[in-house]
C-alpha cells in the first residue's frame, strides 16, 4: 500500500505536495519574524515618546506650565518661556494655511472638473507634486534670495500705505512672517490639493450630472454642489497641511527671522518650536537640553492632535461616502 | 401656438446661452481667478528651477564632486564630503528601513491583516509620517548621540530612517494587498504555507510597488536636513562614521547665511545637485509605478 502511493506520488504531474517540517519551521520562523517587526513599529513610536518626554522631566518639573505662558529666553539668567514660539508657530501655519488652502483648493478644482484636456492636466499634476519633492533646505534658500528681495517692494508699500492696519504695523526689514508663510504654503499646497482632488474625484458622477441637469452653469455646479459633498474630504486635507506647516522646520529656521516677540504684523520677524529646536539645539548645555525637550513635547502634543483631528475627519467622510 | 395650448400653457425660457447673463459672466470670472491661481502657482517650481540652473549651473565643475568645502576667504573648493555623507547616511537609514518596513508590511497586509496589532502598527506608522521631521533628530540626538557621547553619521542614519520606515512600510503594504487574490489562492492551493506562498509568489508580484516606496522613502530622506542638524551636524573633513558628518543639506543650510559670495555660491551648487538627486529618484519610481500598471 505504501509503495503504491509512493508511486503515485512520484508519477504525478505535479507541484503540489504537503508541507515538509522544514517548510512548517521556515513558517513559523517567517511569521514570528514579520510580527516581531510589526511589534517592533509600535514600541519604536513609544519608545520615540518615551525617550522626548523622559529628556524633558526635568525641565517640565522646574518650569512647570510658566514655560507655556512666559515670554522670556534667557540663557544666563536661566529663564525660559515659549509662548512667542507657540504663537509664531500658529501664526505661520494659519496664513500658510489660508494661503496654500485657497490655491490647493482651487487646483484641485481646475483639476478635476473636467477644466482641461486629459493629457494637460497629468502634466499639471505632475508639476504640482513635484513642488512636494523639492527639499525644504531648498526652499530656504530660495526665499533668501530670490523671494525677500521680490516682496520687499510690495511689502514696503503696504506698510506705508496701510500702515495703520495691525498687519502691516512694521516694515520688513530682511526675514519675517511673511516670506516664511509663502513658503509655507507653497509647501503645503501639494498636500492639500492631492488630498482635495481625491475628495472630489470621489463624488459619484450622477450627483453632477443631476447639478447640470437643474440647468446649473458649471460653478453653480462646483460652489453648490460638489464643494458641499467633498467639504469633509476637503477639510481633512486642510487640516493634514496645517498639520504639515506646523512641523515644517528648515524653511522657517531660514526665513522667519528667529525673534523672540509676538506681533500681529506679517512683516515683523518671530520665531517657531522647530526652529527654536534647530537653532539651539547644537550649542545647548544640558539643563537647556532639557528646556528644548519640553518644547519638542509641546510641539509634538500640537502635531499629533492635528494629525490625528485630520485622519479621523477623512476616514469618517471616506466611511460616509461609501454607504 | 397651437402646439403649445395642447401641452397646457407652457412657457418655455429661452434655453439658448447668453453670454451676458449674470450667471455666465459669473461663471467666466470664476474660470479665470481659477486659471490665474493654477498658473501662480506654478510659478514657485520654475522660478526654484530657474534659479537653481542659473546660479548653481554656474559654479557646476568636477571640482565640486573631490574637493572639501573652501575656509572662510579661499577661492574654489566643493563638497565631495558632503556628497559622500549623504550618500552613506541615506544608505544607513536605507539598510535600516527597508527589512524593517517590508517585513512589517508583511505581517499587516497578509499574515495577520485584520488582527489587533496590525491595526495597532498602521496606526503608529501613519503617526510617524505625520511627525515633524525634527523630532526625529531630537529622538536620535536623545537615543543616540547622548548615548555614544558624541555626533554621528550613525545618528545621523537612525535620524532618518525614522522618517523612512513608516514611509516604506506603508506603501509596501499597499503592493502587498494589490497582489490578485487567485495567485495567492493558486499558490495555496498546491500546499505552500503562508510563508512560501509570500516568499515565492506574492513578493515578487508585489516587488515593483515595494521598490516605488523605497525610493520615494529615499528621495524624501536625501533632502531632509532638519533630523540631521544635530545628529550628524557638519564637517569640513572627509567622511569618518564615527565623527560628525557632512551632508548636502546641512552645507545648504550653513552656508546659505553665510557673508561670503564663494559658500553662496556652493550653496546653490550643492541645491542643484540636491534636487538633480532627488527628481531623478521620484522619476525612477514613477516609472516603475508606470510599468506595473
Amino acid at each position: 500500500m505504501a509503495n503504491d502511493q509512493q508511486s503515485v506520488w512520484e508519477g504525478a504531474d505535479t507541484l503540489s505536495k504537503p508541507a515538509t517540517s522544514g517548510d512548517k519551521l521556515f513558517d513559523r520562523l517567517f511569521r514570528g519574524l514579520t510580527y516581531t517587526f510589526t511589534l517592533a513599529t509600535v514600541l519604536l513610536l513609544a519608545y520615540i515618546l518615551y525617550e522626548i518626554c523622559g529628556k524633558a522631566l526635568p525641565a517640565i518639573s522646574k518650569l512647570g506650565f510658566s514655560y507655556l505662558y512666559s515670554t522670556t529666553w534667557d540663557v544666563n539668567a536661566q529663564h525660559f518661556g515659549i509662548l512667542p514660539e507657540i504663537w509664531g508657530t500658529l501664526y505661520s501655519s494659519l496664513l500658510a494655511l489660508i494661503l496654500g488652502g485657497f490655491f490647493g483648493i482651487t487646483i484641485a478644482v481646475f483639476l478635476t472638473q473636467d477644466f482641461l484636456p486629459h493629457k494637460v492636466q497629468v502634466v499639471l499634476k505632475n508639476i504640482i507634486e513635484l513642488l512636494a519633492a523639492i527639499p525644504s533646505v531648498v526652499y530656504g534658500l530660495w526665499g533668501i534670495y530670490v523671494l525677500i528681495p521680490l516682496i520687499r517692494p510690495l511689502a514696503d508699500y503696504l506698510h506705508a500705505h496701510f500702515g495703520w492696519i495691525p498687519f502691516f504695523s512694521t516694515s520688513l526689514s530682511g526675514p519675517g512672517m511673511f516670506p516664511a508663510a509663502l513658503v509655507l504654503a507653497i509647501m503645503i499646497l501639494p498636500t492639500v490639493a492631492a488630498i482635495s482632488q481625491d475628495a472630489f474625484l470621489a463624488i459619484p458622477h450622477k450627483t453632477k450630472e443631476a447639478a447640470y441637469g437643474m440647468g446649473t452653469t458649471r460653478w453653480e455646479a462646483i460652489l453648490r454642489v460638489l464643494l458641499p459633498t467633498a467639504s469633509g474630504g476637503i477639510f481633512g486635507a486642510l487640516v493634514l497641511g496645517f498639520g504639515r506647516a506646523l512641523g515644517e522646520t528648515m524653511a522657517l529656521a531660514m526665513l522667519v527671522g528667529n525673534a523672540n516677540q509676538i506681533s500681529l504684523s506679517v512683516f515683523s520677524p518671530a520665531d517657531t518650536l522647530a526652529a527654536l529646536l534647530a537653532l539651539n539645539f547644537p550649542e545647548a548645555s544640558d539643563y537647556e537640553i532639557s528646556v528644548l525637550m519640553y518644547a519638542a513635547v509641546i510641539l509634538l502634543l500640537i502635531t499629533l492632535l492635528v494629525n490625528v483631528a485630520g485622519a479621523v475627519i477623512i476616514a469618517k467622510t471616506n466611511s460616509g461616502g461609501k454607504k | 401656438m397651437k402646439n403649445n395650448s395642447a401641452t397646457g400653457s407652457l412657457e418655455l425660457p429661452n434655453l439658448n446661452r447668453q453670454p451676458f447673463e449674470s450667471r455666465s459672466l459669473k461663471s467666466v470670472l470664476l474660470s479665470s481667478i481659477t486659471v490665474t491661481a493654477a498658473l501662480l502657482a506654478c510659478i514657485p517650481l520654475f522660478s526654484v528651477l530657474i534659479m537653481l540652473l542659473y546660479r548653481g549651473g554656474k559654479r557646476l565643475s568636477l571640482e565640486l564632486f573631490y574637493a572639501l568645502p573652501p575656509t572662510a576667504f579661499e577661492t574654489g573648493g566643493g563638497f565631495g564630503n558632503a556628497i559622500a555623507g549623504t550618500l552613506f547616511m541615506v544608505g544607513i537609514a536605507a539598510l535600516i528601513s527597508i527589512p524593517f518596513g517590508v517585513l512589517a508590511a508583511i505581517y499587516m497586509a497578509e499574515l495577520g491583516p485584520d488582527s489587533k496589532m496590525a491595526e495597532t502598527a498602521r496606526f503608529c506608522a501613519k503617526t510617524m509620517t505625520g511627525l515633524p521631521s525634527i523630532l526625529a533628530g531630537v529622538f536620535a540626538y536623545a537615543a543616540v548621540v547622548l548615548v555614544m557621547g558624541h555626533y554621528s553619521s550613525w545618528a545621523g542614519g537612525i535620524a532618518l530612517s525614522l522618517l523612512m520606515i513608516p514611509v516604506v512600510m506603508l506603501t509596501a503594504e499597499e503592493a502587498i494587498k494589490m497582489v490578485p487574490n487567485p495567485m495567492k489562492e493558486a499558490a495555496y492551493g498546491m500546499g505552500c504555507t503562508p510563508s512560501q506562498s509570500m516568499v515565492k509568489i506574492i513578493l515578487p508580484v508585489a516587488m515593483p510597488g515595494i521598490i516605488t516606496g523605497v525610493v520615494l522613502a529615499v528621495a524624501r530622506a536625501a533632502g531632509e536636513t532638519a533630523p540631521l542638524l544635530f545628529t550628524a551636524l557638519f564637517s569640513d573633513y572627509w567622511l569618518q562614521p564615527n565623527e560628525p558628518t557632512a551632508s548636502l543639506a546641512v552645507l545648504i543650510y550653513n552656508y546659505s547665511g553665510m557673508p561670503f559670495e564663494n559658500q553662496v555660491e556652493l550653496a546653490w551648487a550643492a541645491s542643484l545637485i540636491l534636487v538633480l538627486m532627488v527628481f531623478v529618484l521620484n522619476i525612477v519610481s514613477r516609472a516603475i509605478g508606470e510599468r506595473t500598471k
